[in-house]
């Protein structure tokens, strides 16, 4: 491992001007669950770490009615799936800050790490794309937003650049009538790397058929995906097994899985099609609670 | 609560060592530090199979604050010659060369260089400075594949040995073995069922929780220190020497704490390594793994690949088997083929069998033992097929291996008749459990049964008591505990002297302090130093019996000593601690001392029942209940006997279900991590049950049968079965993944 430098702003423009004056040379830390196993390992490098959990804009957590949440991006995973009236708001986002990792990893591991690392397993960024996330980005040229499933571009790599970070993630409101859910598949239960990890979304009509729904693949593409063909067939239909099951086939359709030691490609598109059944009917139940 | 002869020992007194360990004072390798320490760093091999043309080591060599280079033309040449260690043996030219590569790599991970330096980083950036330039050559780590007639040769000097006569064309196999009795034809004929069929395990690793570290230091007067993890000092010291070619003499090897070692910390990686950089650093050098290390350049155990065949009566009775193993050896030849071969029908009475085993070199590490070597590999393949022979017969598949069970008086293929053993008890514990007698209710649920057995070895082992002067003991002994044995050392000379264990101070002695142990393996411990400590408490009785009838002025032959360890003598009595106190102010201090060497097996059986849900969607396989059940002879310390029990059990279970090398298409291994290697977590296994079953054994003065490694061996077939009992669907390959349960339900459908 290279040595690096080390610094902790605990303003957002004391951080930019940091990550800018440094570029490509600076990497950021908040929990650090990533960024230090892969700075040991030589997969990534530094000149200066920017530690960003000391300012406090980062660390907070709103929620209103209107404008929905306001997740720092540095709140860490303990912090979502403790608080129960976010958890039972946010089931999907829940259910993915509940399985990363352990105790330990969860009381530093970061959302905002998790997206910004861009991995194609990540958990909780399937959740984040269909609870319609955006990332609220600050940079030297001023601020704005990214939504979550524009915001990985490839294995590791998201669309910020030098000298940007993101600052909050803002998602919208959640209403009575709608539930989310979010599994993966994993050989063991604990400790392992998702195989496949989808993350579905449903809002009820006043009749009880959907009126909206959003369905997410995690683990088989280059990116964390927005199965839109998906998505768009459950609207206005009835949320039975059929519909969900024809759901999961056009989900399936999509995913482009590598074979790998955590699964074959074909036993991997055939997890889409079970995970998704089952994400959709733990989000019906939710909506319908 | 069943009547015992024995006042300490079946009690569950806290162990000696265990203050130490739960407060982290105990020291381990890694802690040890000395003045001027270097550490160490192994460079290896990016390639499974490549000639190396030349290695440049002079950038490494120039950078500040390197204090030694070493490769593999430091390293003194060593002929062919087979050493002994105790469970196993190896061939010397052989250990060196996968200590550090001379002119070859043999498998990714091979070492071809280490450094020396003021501290790690340093050591491992000047590692990264050194040119090694290599020719590649063709690699295989397929088992058939190896032992095609156009595989890639490791070896152009490996001739097979088949049955004793050489091959006179080079080959990957290195030993062709075979075991016959009866008349296998006849037997089959006599069959009224017949089952046949294929089994492939995968490559496992051992995983112990402490990687391999070493400290070595080589003294200016020629003698070298070793401390370090090992479950033998003695074979420590001897490959050693060996390999540095010195006298054993000339080594000294103080064994460190340790944190598993199951077999996979016998042979030597580190220790002549970091030697060697010592006398070119003229200070201390510490070498520890990464566990990318351990995994990929320490002996896993083998892959295999087996066809196995079983004849049976209408009644059941077994009558004839035929099985033909292949076994990994890895890198070098010398696997784990031989207790394999011996191990495959080492559970049944069949009258006619025969048995070919294969030792197959491929461009892995070299193999190593693994808790009950060889035996789970052809166990899974057997055992299933009993119940296959079971369902085809409509018997039950306790009752089936009931009826076959081998006892006293039955002989194994390889020869051997057994004495009294305890398979059958073990089967009638598990009819009697509650686990059996509980109805297992709900969907894509499954239970299966499977038996084991492992043989349990004697060899040699020492140990001396001296007795302070209130009468507690020193016990010092030479195997290293690994688990809990310096407890049920402890528990056995204090019942034999009828004190308490805690008057007993066990320590494990280094190789200069005491007398030559076999190593920590082949389930011995308890059994043969144990034996060790008994006659060392009898040898110390002898001693006080002349000794109390000078005190007492009479005859030794008046002195008496009762089974609670009392003396008496002339009208007069004395416990062990006040005859000792006695005899301390009244002459020479009191030393017993016995060295063993016990030839027979202890022949140690088990048998497990699983329950299991197979989600149908995924083919993930989820253990709900777990007994283990086993003859142990006597249980010493039944904590440590059930622990044994459970964690072998556990063991079995990660082979079982997801425990497997993966090689790329370049026979790299990718995922040498805990990550993607995956053992089971705490969250994947329930409590195992334990049923200890007491037969006794006529070898050991208390009865001992070794109880280590026969745990690990049930759980894969057994889990087998159940999956099958799910879903009817027949697993023939390790391990039980889930998408290789999925695939395999998809084409039984
Ligand atoms: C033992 C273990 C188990 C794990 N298990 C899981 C698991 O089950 N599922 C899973 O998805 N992940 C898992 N992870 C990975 C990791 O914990 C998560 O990805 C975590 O959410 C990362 O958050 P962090 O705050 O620690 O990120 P960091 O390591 O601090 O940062 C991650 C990356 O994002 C960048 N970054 C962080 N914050 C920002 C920001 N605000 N703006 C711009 N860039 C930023 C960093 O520069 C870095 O490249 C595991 C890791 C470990 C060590």
């Amino acid at each position: 491992m290279k040595d690096f430098q080390y610094a902790a702003p605990t303003t957002i423009q004391a951080a930019t001007s940091l990550l800018t004056e440094h570029g490509s040379g600076a990497r950021i830390l908040a929990g650090g669950t990533d960024i230090i196993v892969q700075l040991r390992e030589g997969l990534r490098e530094a000149d200066i770490v920017v530690d960003i959990k000391k300012i406090p804009e980062l660390r907070e957590c709103q929620y209103s009615d209107e404008s929905g949440l306001c997740l720092g991006a540095a709140v860490t995973c303990c912090e979502i799936y403790e608080d129960a009236d976010l958890a039972g708001r946010y089931g999907a986002l829940a259910d993915s800050t509940h399985i990363i990792g352990g105790w330990q990893i969860q009381s530093r591991a970061s959302v905002g790490g998790n997206l910004c690392n861009a991995s194609p397993a990540a958990d909780t960024i399937p959740a984040l794309i269909v609870l319609n996330a955006e990332a609220q980005v600050t940079g030297p040229n001023g601020q704005r937003t990214i939504a979550a499933d524009a915001f990985c571009t490839g294995p590791g790599i998201n669309s910020l650049v030098d000298g940007e970070f993101v600052v909050a993630i803002q998602i919208p409101p959640q209403s009575a009538s709608m539930g989310s859910a979010y599994q993966r598949f994993i050989p063991r239960n604990e400790m392992d790397i998702a195989v496949v990890g989808v993350g579905s979304w449903i809002e009820l009509d006043a009749d009880g058929n959907i009126a909206n729904a959003r369905i997410s693949l995690g683990a088989v593409a280059a990116t964390p995906l927005f199965a839109v063909e998906a998505s768009q067939f459950l609207v206005g239909k009835e949320p039975s097994d059929d519909n969900f099951a024809e759901a999961a086939e056009l989900a399936k359709q999509i995913a482009t899985p590598i074979t790998d030691m955590r699964g074959t490609a074909h036993y991997r598109t055939h997890l889409v099609g079970v995970l998704v059944k089952r994400t959709l009917t733990t989000a019906l139940a939710r909506a319908q609670a | 609560m069943a009547t015992t002869p024995y006042r300490v020992i079946g009690t569950r007194p806290v162990r000696h060592d265990g203050a130490d360990k739960v407060t982290g004072k105990a020291v381990y390798t890694a802690d040890f530090k000395l003045p001027g320490l270097q550490a160490g760093f192994v460079l290896r091999s990016p390639h499974p199979h490549a000639k190396i043309v030349s290695i440049d080591t002079s950038a490494a060599e120039a950078t500040a604050g390197v204090s030694a280079v070493v490769t593999g033309a430091d390293f003194p040449n060593v002929q062919d010659k087979i050493a002994q260690l105790g469970e196993g043996s190896v061939n010397l030219a052989h250990l060196s060369a996968n200590c550090m590569a001379k002119d070859k790599v043999l498998y990714k991970g091979h070492a071809v260089a280490a450094v020396s330096a003021t501290n790690a980083h340093i050591a491992e950036e000047a590692a990264a400075k050194i040119v090694v330039e290599y020719e590649m050559l063709p690699s295989v780590t397929d088992i058939m594949e190896a032992m095609a007639d156009d595989a890639p040769l490791l070896h152009a000097d490996l001739f097979t040995d088949d049955l004793g006569q050489k091959a006179d064309t080079a080959s990957n196999v290195a030993v062709h073995m075979h075991f016959e009795k009866g008349d296998v034809a006849a037997g089959f004929e006599q069959a009224d069922v017949v089952v046949e069929a294929e089994f492939k395990t995968a490559t496992v690793h051992q995983g112990y929780i402490e990687p391999h570290a070493i400290v070595a230091d080589y003294n200016e007067d020629g003698r070298v220190r070793l401390w370090t993890a090992t479950q033998g000092s003695f074979t420590c010291r001897q490959q050693t020497a060996e390999i540095l070619q010195i006298g054993v003499g000339d080594v000294l090897v103080t064994p460190c704490e340790i944190g598993g070692g199951f077999g996979g910390k016998i042979a030597v990686y580190l220790e002549p390594t970091a030697a060697i950089l010592s006398k070119k650093a003229g200070r201390p050098v510490s070498i520890l793994m990464t566990r990318t290390d351990v995994f990929e350049a320490t002996g896993p155990t083998p892959a295999s690949f087996m066809r196995v065949k079983v004849g049976a009566k209408n009644d059941g009775t077994l009558i004839a088997g035929e099985a033909w193993i292949a076994y990994d050896a890895g890198a070098f030849p010398g696997g784990v083929i031989g207790p394999g071969c011996m191990c495959v029908f080492s559970c049944y009475d069949i009258e006619h069998a025969v048995v070919d085993g294969y030792d197959v070199c491929v461009n892995k590490p070299h193999t190593k033992a693994y808790r009950a070597p060889g035996a789970t590999q052809v166990a899974f393949a057997m055992e299933q097929l009993m119940d296959e022979l079971a369902e085809q017969l409509d018997i039950c598949p306790l009752e089936i291996r009931m009826k076959n069970a081998v006892k006293e008086g039955s002989r194994r293929v390889d020869g051997p008749v057994y004495p009294q053993i305890g398979y059958v008890e073990c089967l009638e514990a598990l009819r009697d459990s509650d686990h059996w007698n509980s109805p297992l209710t709900g969907d894509n649920r499954g239970r299966g049964i499977a038996g084991g057995f492992w043989f349990g070895c004697g060899l040699k082992s020492s140990a001396a008591c001296s007795v302070n002067s209130d009468g507690t003991i020193n016990l010092l002994e030479g195997s290293t505990d690994i688990g809990g044995s310096r407890a049920s050392l402890a528990m056995q000379l204090a019942e034999t002297l009828g004190i308490e264990s805690s008057d007993i101070n066990p320590m494990v002695g280094d190789t200069d302090s005491v007398g030559y142990t076999d190593v920590t393996g082949g389930s011995r411990v308890t059994f043969a130093t144990g034996l060790a400590a008994y006659e060392a408490g009898r040898d110390l009785q002898s001693q006080m019996k002349v000794r109390a009838a000078e005190l007492w002025e009479c005859e030794t032959n008046d002195v008496s000593i009762a089974d609670d360890g009392t003396f008496s003598g002339n009208g007069k009595t004395a416990g062990f601690k006040d005859l000792a106190t006695q005899l301390f102010s009244s002459g020479e201090a009191l030393v017993g001392r016995a060295t063993v060497a016990p030839e027979c097996p202890t022949n140690g059986f088990a048998a497990h029942i699983v329950d299991v849900e197979v989600d149908p969607d995924t083919g993930k396989v989820t253990i709900l209940r777990y007994t283990a059940i086993q003859d142990a002879g006597t249980a010493i310390h039944p904590s440590y006997v059930e622990g044994q029990m459970q964690g072998g059990a556990v063991q079995g279970i990660g082979w079982a279900l997801n425990e497997e090398y993966f090689f790329n298409d370049d026979d790299q291994m990718t995922n040498a991590s805990f990550l993607d290697y995956r053992m089971p977590t705490m969250l994947d296994v329930p409590m195992i049950d334990t049923i200890i079953v007491e037969t006794g054994n006529a070898d050991h003065p208390y009865g001992v049968r070794g109880v280590g490694e026969p745990p690990i061996i049930p759980p894969p077939p057994a889990i087998g079965n159940a999956i099958y009992n799910a879903t009817q669907t027949r697993m023939r390959e390790l391990p039980m993944s889930p998408p290789k349960v999925w695939q395999a339900m998809q084409s039984s459908d």
